[in-house]
């Protein structure tokens, strides 16, 4: 095995580096924030497992040095039911798209908040499907180019982390891939948080959105995150006019957006309520 | 001394499973199925199980794979327009190789069809209904008894072959009630999750195939670091665009079921002996040719039944035997005509092979039956068939 | 030279991303297409390279530390 120079490279499967993902693409950064969350959080290899989607961000999982599984489009958060039902005691970490998370599996993200499943769910939001090429997502913006939306998008966009609230996650958080320390810690806080945790990592993808959206480089991809993100303390004081103002200039908070009080269980600890009124017994 | 219990076949399915070991059922009501799940819901709990009810039967699909992989037995179960959904991650199952058992109690399609009435329309989706080259193992039973002892059988062939197995029932049997008696668990073969027979340091491969060349995939949580995917793999589990690594997986996932398919085709054979004359049914729709084939016995006439115990794997040989002995064959399904065309295929002309079909929300009666073997016969010793 | 810069140039794909946010124009994309150490010297080992480098092709350490691990 080739020497690892940092601490959280052990979580890579050192043999199948360099990922596939396009030069520029911010999901290695991303991939990099979840280990190192994960290591800050002190969870074993042995015990946590990587469940994604399909598109270019689920190829994560094949890197990750955990039990993994790349399931299919949209049904990452199915699956990590299952996984986190049968076995309570694993961490189970879904790694999803924008188009994975809001378009095809919109419903199971909407149900796996209401339902309150311990997992902890990293969407990489690129505002694009990058793996066939460049059509436009639910989170393409409004005016956006895609190669289905060749004169801009009309659809209107969602905010997975205000859906996400509503649906009822208990931890809900948006950072992007210029932040990468933020991004850390909003991931391995959610780690931490018992119950469905949502984190929205921004990334830029300069192949598939960058070029047709006036983009010059993944560097600048990058500058307009800096330049277009909002500390949430810092949003929280502008007045519903200047957030307004905000909006129409591309603004958005990031930070902690919603974090429950911890009153309500996870379903695990509430399914328990279950066997203990069936009279039920361990395994 | 053994208690006998008034059951309905969705029930039935329901003890089989626990029985088999199932602790894990990710549901989705849709009838004529909706009682397994409800049946579930209570069975699991008490069982150190867990039930869950999903958002859509792909939803309910993806949780039992996921529970499968954590190391649960798993079950599901639906009816045709819930099955459809779940076509996407049975072809999943069948590529990732994840043991499950998926309850089909069909119902009138196309569509919504009609969901309360009988039909036995689901053969082919069953068979084909997810993209791509596949096998399958698909049992289907005629009573409530049995009903249990193949829920049974499938969750032991899930496990055993690492494979989607598909429990097909119909309405007729789902909501038939009978005083059953059950089986005692020490008197029920289970077949243990397959472990993996080697440490990561002795270079173990989720998916190198065994002797039976079905993989030792190890479960989750287990410290072996597995990847699994939907997409074609080697040995290793990483997705390989290699054309022989290609060819070689799906020759692997048909051979694994084709080695051992003489031992999965069950098939049962009632007046048969000095027949001239052959019904071929299954499921629901067998009992009532039993009946048929009964009452033309008692009037003389030379005919009988084979029962098609297992639909998938196809009984090829059983059929093309049966058609060397007979004059000629129908086939008694519920619907416009799905096996019928697997039985003409297997006989390979060498008898007449006929359909009598029904598709109008009613299950058959004997004398439909009775009227059609008589058209058969007619047909066939004056020279029209 | 206050820094040591390791890059592993199997994993570099040649994106920028680490020259562009590089304080002190440490930093080039080569001709083919891998980042190359232009003014080491100039390095103050701030790590805006290593941080946002998708492709883990390139890490910092501040020498003293380098020396501190060596140690």
């Amino acid at each position: 095995m080739a020497e690892l120079t940092r601490s959280y490279e052990k979580y890579f499967r050192q043999n199948r580096l360099p990922h596939l993902w396009c030069p520029g693409c911010g999901n290695g950064i991303v991939m990099k924030a979840i280990v190192q969350a994960i290591e800050k959080k002190g969870l074993t290899q042995d015990n946590t497992v990587i469940v994604s989607g399909i598109g270019c961000s689920s190829r994560a999982s094949g890197y990750m040095d955990f039990d993994t599984i790349h399931t299919a489009h949209g049904r990452a958060i199915p699956f990590a039911t299952g996984i986190k039902l049968s076995r309570p005691d694993l961490n189970v970490v879904v790694i999803t798209g924008d188009g994975d998370c809001t378009a095809i599996g919109g419903n199971h993200f909407i149900h796996g908040c209401r339902r309150n499943v311990d997992l902890t769910v990293v969407l990489f939001n690129n505002n694009i499907y990058g793996m066939t090429g460049g059509q436009a997502s639910p989170m393409t913006p409004l005016g956006g180019k895609a190669t289905t939306a060749p004169y801009g998008s009309v659809d209107r966009t969602f905010d997975a982390c205000a859906l996400a609230e509503a649906a009822g996650a208990t931890y809900v958080a948006r950072s992007t891939a210029f932040h990468v320390q933020h991004l850390t810690d909003m991931i391995a806080q959610g780690l931490g948080s018992k119950g469905f945790s949502f984190i929205e990592a921004m990334v830029q993808c300069p192949t598939a959105f960058g070029r047709r959206n006036k983009f010059k480089s993944p560097a600048d991809m990058l500058k307009w995150m800096r330049d277009h993100s909002v500390m949430k303390a810092a949003w929280d004081k502008l007045d519903d006019m200047k957030k307004g103002e905000a909006v129409g200039a591309g603004k958005f908070p990031i930070g902690l957006l919603y974090a429950s009080s911890g009153s309500e269980l996870d379903y695990d600890a509430a399914y328990d309520q279950v066997i203990e009124r069936a009279g039920g017994a361990g395994k | 001394m053994k208690k006998a219990r008034l059951m309905q076949g969705n029930e039935a399915c329901a003890e089989g499973a626990i029985a088999a070991g199932v602790r894990f059922f990710a549901g989705y009501p849709i009838t004529p199925s909706t009682e397994i799940a409800e049946a579930m819901a209570k069975l699991l709990p008490r069982h150190g199980g867990k039930f869950v009810q999903m958002e859509d039967e792909i939803a309910s699909m993806g949780a039992i794979l996921g529970a499968a992989m954590a190391g649960d037995k798993v079950m599901d179960a639906t009816s045709g327009p819930g099955f459809s959904l779940k076509q996407e991650l049975i072809g999943y199952a069948a590529c990732a190789e994840i043991p499950c058992v998926l309850v089909d109690v069909q119902r009138v399609g196309p569509s919504t069809g009609q969901p309360t009435a009988p039909s036995q329309g689901d053969v082919m989706q069953v068979r084909w209904g997810t993209h791509g080259d596949h096998p399958m193992i698909s049992l289907c039973p005629w009573s409530v008894r049995e009903t249990f002892d193949l829920t049974v059988q499938a969750v032991n062939y899930a496990e055993r072959f690492r494979t989607p197995v598909i429990l097909l029932m119909d309405e007729m049997v789902g909501h038939l009630r009978e005083r059953v008696e059950l089986p005692e668990p020490e008197e029920i073969q289970v077949y243990p999750r397959r472990k993996p027979k080697k440490t990561r340091a002795e270079g173990y491969q989720p998916f190198e195939p065994d002797e039976d060349l079905v993989p030792n995939v190890a479960d989750f949580g287990q410290g072996y670091h597995i990847h699994v995917t939907g997409l074609i793999h080697d040995d290793t589990g990483f997705p390989v665009g290699s054309p022989t690594v290609t060819e070689k997986a799906i020759k692997r996932l048909h051979e694994k079921i084709d080695r051992a398919a003489d031992e999965i085709i069950k098939t049962e054979s009632y007046f048969m002996e000095d027949a001239e004359y052959a019904v071929v049914a299954f499921g629901g729709t067998a009992r009532t040719a039993y009946e048929a084939v009964k009452n033309m016995r008692e009037q003389g006439m030379k005919v009988g039944l084979l029962r098609l115990v297992t639909i998938w794997p196809f009984a090829d040989k059983v059929i093309e035997d049966l058609a060397r002995k007979v004059k000629g064959i129908m086939v008694a399904e519920l619907n416009y005509g799905q096996v019928v065309h697997e039985v003409r295929r297997a006989a390979q002309g060498a008898c007449p092979v006929v359909l009598c079909g029904k598709y109008n929300m009613k299950s058959f009666e004997p004398v439909e039956i009775e009227a059609e073997i008589e058209k058969m016969v007619m047909d066939v010793e004056g020279g029209r068939a | 030279m206050q820094s040591e810069i390791t890059v592993k140039e199997a994993r570099c794909k040649g994106c920028g991303i680490c020259a562009e946010f590089c304080p002190k124009q440490v930093l080039q994309v080569s001709e083919l297409g891998k980042i190359q150490v232009v003014k080491g010297e100039a390095c103050i080992g701030c790590g805006q390279c290593e941080l946002r480098c998708p492709d883990y092709a390139i890490f910092v350490d501040k020498l003293a530390e380098v020396k501190g691990a060596r140690a």
